[in-house]
């Protein structure tokens, strides 16, 4: 798997280029600003987009900016977007043309190898990686308001990993129950929220995020 | 003519009847009961007579600097300088003294004087003028008769003595009162600028006073400067410096328990990392109090609406500032903690089910209005969080004004002099 990354910490861009590596990704790129970023967007055709937020020379949403731009150049591109803090407007601003392909990680989610490799493979392909605390945050706010209130607490848990964009086998290995008791808590959750059930993965997740969006 | 120049025509004479009796009255009287009093202190009565006489003349200006405001738009400065007020026996003649020697007095006395005369006059004018017409038409409509009969009256420049010349009057009336119609707003406007130039203060009042908000500003804005410092030092050295002592210690007994006790090693291994992850939590929220990282990368507008998001009560954010229009650092960040802390009182205290928050720049000032349909009774009074607002909005010569009747709605308006880039 082809990946182009930008990372301006030295220590960071080196640590991940060297644990992708470890995964058996191929690394085409590893730039330090907007503008390089940009241009190896442009020029390499990767397979998925590894992008810090904050990029020099600005130092402000550069990273994201490029990220976003070069999306709209070439739709689906699969960008992971990586961060220092989680926002749930930047979140809404990835998510907002509604096809997958994307991932927003608070950046110290690289510390645990297997999982973040995991994310960045499912937003390579095609599907999205949310950050926990994205989710938190939508689920905190809305779980007073109906009908997310009807759920159960293990309802709620399976939306929470599923909204981060896992498959059902992966919720039900998370949860150490069967996959089918995730097959029936996920239709329970699609009719308990009036969303009708699909088996695509991506859209499932965008249409939970969507409905959490709704305010 | 149209029909808005002539309702600001009339409008504008019966204002100035309102003004112009006023000045007749009120001015004359608080005139006369000042200098009485001033007149009678030698006695020591006047020790005691003059401050309240000369608090209702601060009062009677006041009136008339917000009237000038709200009909002309004339804005006229005042400079009273604060009146002591510790309690004890000699309380009085202290107020007394600080009243006479403040300029400010003088001043007022002096527009007294010009009020009850000329000032007077002029507000009296647009009225007279309207009035020509009612009173042409009444001699035109036989009052004449007696009038000639007395041997003949002046109207203006006719001299009644017929019909003819009553018609006559009638007619310049009309045609007084037409004029009235055009000039009215800017004879008020007149009066208005002729109280301005008597009661503004002068330009050393108005600097001295300038010196003492920013004097007071500036101590507030070290005062909260310092206390942040130590806020920040404080969760530093308890929070994520102590985890990261902790972790370098496990780090250490992990390093001497690695070939003995593998297992335990590992599980000391875990702790540290949950440790690492929990030290950079505790420094992310430390930089959102500090500057918000939003803040820095998108600018105010999005800030905001980045909190909004974050709240539990439905927040709407309309902004209405020029595409990446940026004010500096220091000015957004004052701004957007106020928000947030307007915000904050809004969810806690407000019970209110939606809010809404308003962002544009007009006339050189940054303007937000944060809205709520909550139950009200929120004041920007001394001890509240709103006065903290304020205060901190004051460093940068932003004002706060807050609107919450009991009962609701809540509507805090914050507006900070600033330029865009």
């Amino acid at each position: 798997m082809r990946v182009v990354l930008a990372e301006d910490l030295f220590l960071l861009r080196d640590g991940l280029v060297r644990m992708l590596e470890a995964f058996d990704f191929e690394i085409l790129a590893a730039v330090e600003s907007g503008p390089e970023l940009s241009r190896a967007l442009a020029e390499l055709e990767p397979d998925v987009a590894i992008v810090d937020v904050r990029l020099p020379p600005s130092h402000t949403d550069e990273g994201l900016q490029c990220a976003l731009a070069a999306r709209r150049a070439r739709p689906g591109l699969p960008v992971l977007v990586l961060s220092q803090h989680v926002e749930q407007l930047y979140a809404r601003e990835l998510l907002a043309d509604g096809t997958g392909g994307v991932g927003y990680l608070l950046k110290d989610r690289v510390f645990d190898a297997a999982q973040f490799v995991d994310a960045v493979r499912r937003v390579a392909g095609g599907g999205t990686a949310m950050d926990p605390q994205v989710i938190q945050q939508l689920l905190s706010r809305k779980a007073r308001d109906e009908p997310l209130g009807r759920l159960t607490p293990r309802e709620l848990e399976v939306m929470e990993l599923m909204a981060q964009g896992r498959s059902n086998a992966a919720i039900a290995e998370r949860l150490v129950v069967t996959e089918r008791a995730i097959a029936k808590h996920t239709s329970n959750i699609f009719a308990k929220l009036g969303l009708p059930v699909s088996d695509d993965d991506n859209r499932r997740v965008l249409a939970v995020l969507a409905y959490l969006d709704r305010g | 003519m149209n029909a808005t120049r002539a309702r600001e025509g009339l409008t504008a004479g019966v204002r100035g009847l309102a003004v112009g009796s006023s000045a007749l009255t009120t001015s004359i009287v608080l005139f006369v009961l000042a200098v009485v009093s001033i007149a009678v202190i030698p006695l020591g009565v006047g020790v005691f007579t003059t401050p309240s006489a000369l608090l209702k003349v601060r009062a009677h200006a006041d009136t008339r600097r917000k009237l000038a405001q709200k009909w002309s738009g004339v804005r006229i400065g005042s400079a009273y300088r604060p009146i002591p007020c510790r309690p004890g026996p000699l309380e009085e003649v202290r107020r007394c003294a600080a009243l006479l020697r403040d300029p400010a007095t003088w001043h007022d006395l002096r527009w007294l004087l010009v009020d009850m005369t000329a000032g007077g006059v002029l507000a009296l004018l647009p009225a007279t003028l309207l009035a020509y017409l009612g009173y042409g038409w009444v001699l035109a409509l036989g009052v004449w008769r007696p009038i000639a009969d007395a041997g003949g009256d002046w109207f203006l420049f006719i001299h009644i003595t017929s019909q003819g010349s009553a018609f006559a009057a009638a007619a310049l009336g009309t045609a007084m009162f037409v004029l009235g119609l055009f000039v009215n707003p800017a004879l008020l406007r007149a009066h208005f600028r002729l109280v301005g130039a008597v009661l503004a203060p002068s330009r050393e009042a108005e600097l001295a006073q300038r010196v003492d908000r920013l004097t007071e500003t500036r101590h507030d804005a070290v005062d909260t400067s310092a206390a942040e410092l130590r806020r920040i030092e404080r969760d530093l050295h308890d929070g994520a410096q102590a985890r990261l002592v902790a972790m370098g210690m496990n780090l250490g007994t992990i390093e001497a328990l690695v070939e003995t006790d593998p297992a335990q090693a590992k599980k000391l291994l875990a702790m540290a990392r949950a440790s690492s992850a929990e030290a950079l939590t505790e420094l992310r929220d430390l930089v959102r109090g500090i500057h918000p990282p939003v803040l820095a990368e998108r600018g105010l507008a999005d800030a905001i609406k980045a909190l909004a998001l974050r709240l539990p009560v439905p927040t709407e954010v309309s902004v209405d500032l020029p595409e990446r229009a940026r004010a500096e650092a220091p000015v957004e960040s004052a701004a957007y903690f106020a928000v947030s802390e307007v915000l904050t009182n809004a969810v806690k205290h407000a019970a209110a089910d939606s809010i809404w928050v308003d962002l544009s720049y007009a006339a050189g000032a940054l303007r937000v209005s944060v809205g709520d349909n909550g139950r009200g009774g929120a004041t920007s009074g001394a001890g509240g969080g709103l006065s903290g607002v304020e205060r901190r909005l004051g460093t940068f010569d932003g004002v706060l004004a807050v609107s919450s009747p009991a009962g609701g709605p809540t509507l805090v308006t914050l507006e900070i002099p600033c330029a865009l880039s």
